[in-house]
């Protein structure tokens, strides 16, 4: 992990994801310009910045979501956005863990069949994925809710239950996209802590947007996104 | 890349602020002697039960001498407020105990029922910062930028803190953050006006 507000080095080893001078519009609007970003190895980075400074697309873009107009984006040392859809998917699918702002459960299916998706997708039988999400949702402090579908769920286990499908793969890196914008303070650290807990015990690297600064105070480095460039914060005078 | 100075593990860090920084603005500027009353009344006390109490809830990172805790204690009992008993036989220098008057209960009754004064605290320094370096044509964004650092490099210490068992020291740091939460989102207010602060500031 990098120290502080140091960042990770590209290139060097311990480095898993990177973006090199991604540029991205939207039809014309631009909303990445260049952006450039490495994280290491098990680091929790928080992306900050406020409302349409290109934040949630630059995790897009690493995440294989967006391709890039220009630019590239690296993953575990090989590039990520000249792959193809199906091979993104798959890296998806088997490396990366998902969560955000609204949980993004599926209402037909109960708390533990949410959190197996990702096995289940990933082949893994029935049987042993239902079992694997039950540890997680207990982990997560969600025993005796296996059962119940996300309309019986406050917004706080709801959104414990995503963090759960997010982990239950135990991938290599997770994208977490405002994770509590849409809860109180109190349920939100909660959501947090568990987050950063997990992620510090599993060896999991944390890429966090958020506009909210006690959130990213979780986060041992942070950066801005201002007008669809990077910045990293340094604390000390020129 | 520029290098952040060495400093202290978040931890610890985060501790010295609570005990350093955050104790003066904020404990410290509570009245000793109106919380040494406040413990009197929920039972007559030993100045050094009264010691032990005020450093275990309040004199975090700064606890009371006894010279100071006796007198204000004998402060309290010339002014009507706590009254000492005889000296009883035993150990130590003082087995004087007191006792909360009338007085000394209405005064905390009081007390209790006013609003602490709402700081302006760190704001000034920051303003006057932003205005100064706009006045001279230097970068107040960069200011800006590295005092947005500094918050949230505190910010994280802080809420590493808050992974500590005592509910004391969480609620603190939670105060703690809140007023730096507070101050990050002025400094990002003015950050976003500052061409506006310039036309009005330069002459």
């Amino acid at each position: 992990m990098s120290a502080g507000n140091q960042p990770a080095v590209a290139g060097q080893p311990g480095v898993i994801i990177e973006a090199r001078g991604v540029v991205k519009s939207f039809g014309q609007t631009p909303a990445l310009r260049g952006a450039t970003l490495s994280t290491a190895q098990g680091e929790i980075l928080a992306v900050m910045g406020p409302s349409g400074s290109g934040k949630s697309t630059l995790l897009h873009c690493l995440a294989g979501i967006l391709t890039p107009d220009e630019g590239e984006v690296w993953f575990a040392g090989g590039r990520l956005d000249t792959r193809s859809e199906g091979e993104r998917s798959a890296l998806r699918r088997d490396r990366f863990g998902f969560v955000f702002q609204s949980g993004q459960l599926v209402p037909e299916l109960t708390a533990e069949e949410n959190v197996a998706l990702p096995l289940l997708w990933s082949g893994t039988r029935r049987g042993p994925a239902l079992a694997q999400a039950r540890q997680w949702l207990g982990r997560l402090g969600l025993d005796g809710l296996e059962r119940r579908r996300s309309g019986e769920l406050s917004g706080g286990q709801a959104q414990r239950v995503a963090l759960a499908r997010g982990l239950v793969a135990r991938p290599d890196i997770i994208f977490a996209d405002e994770p509590t914008g849409s809860l109180d303070s109190v349920a939100g650290e909660h959501v947090m802590n568990l987050l950063t807990d997990a992620a510090r015990q599993e060896g999991t690297t944390v890429i966090l947007v958020t506009h909210e600064a006690r959130v990213a105070a979780y986060a041992s480095r942070q950066v801005i996104v201002r007008d669809g460039t990077v910045s990293t914060l340094t604390g000390v005078a020129p | 890349m520029r290098h952040r100075p060495e400093r202290a593990a978040p931890e610890a860090a985060g501790r010295d602020y609570l005990l350093s920084v955050y104790y003066e603005r904020t404990v410290w500027a509570v009245s000793v002697p109106l919380t040494l009353l406040g413990l009197l009344e929920r039972e007559p006390s030993h100045g050094y039960d009264l010691k032990r109490d005020y450093d275990a809830y309040f004199g975090r990172g700064k606890p009371l001498s006894f010279g100071q805790l006796y007198a204000t204690l004998a402060r309290l009992d010339r002014d009507g407020k706590a009254i000492a008993g005889p000296a009883e036989p035993g150990g130590g220098p003082d087995r004087k105990r007191y006792v909360i008057t009338d007085a000394g209960t209405a005064d905390v009754e009081r007390w209790l029922s006013e609003p602490a004064p709402p700081e302006p605290g760190l704001h000034s320094v920051l303003f006057t910062k932003v205005v100064l370096a706009v006045m001279l044509g230097r970068s107040a964004g960069r200011f800006l930028d590295i005092q947005r650092a500094a918050h949230l490099q505190r910010m994280h210490e802080l809420t590493e803190l808050k992974r500590s068992d005592n509910m004391a020291d969480v609620l603190l740091a939670d105060h703690g953050l809140y007023h730096l939460e507070a101050d990050l989102r002025w400094i990002d207010h003015t950050a976003a006006r500052l061409d506006l602060l310039t036309q009005a500031v330069r002459r």
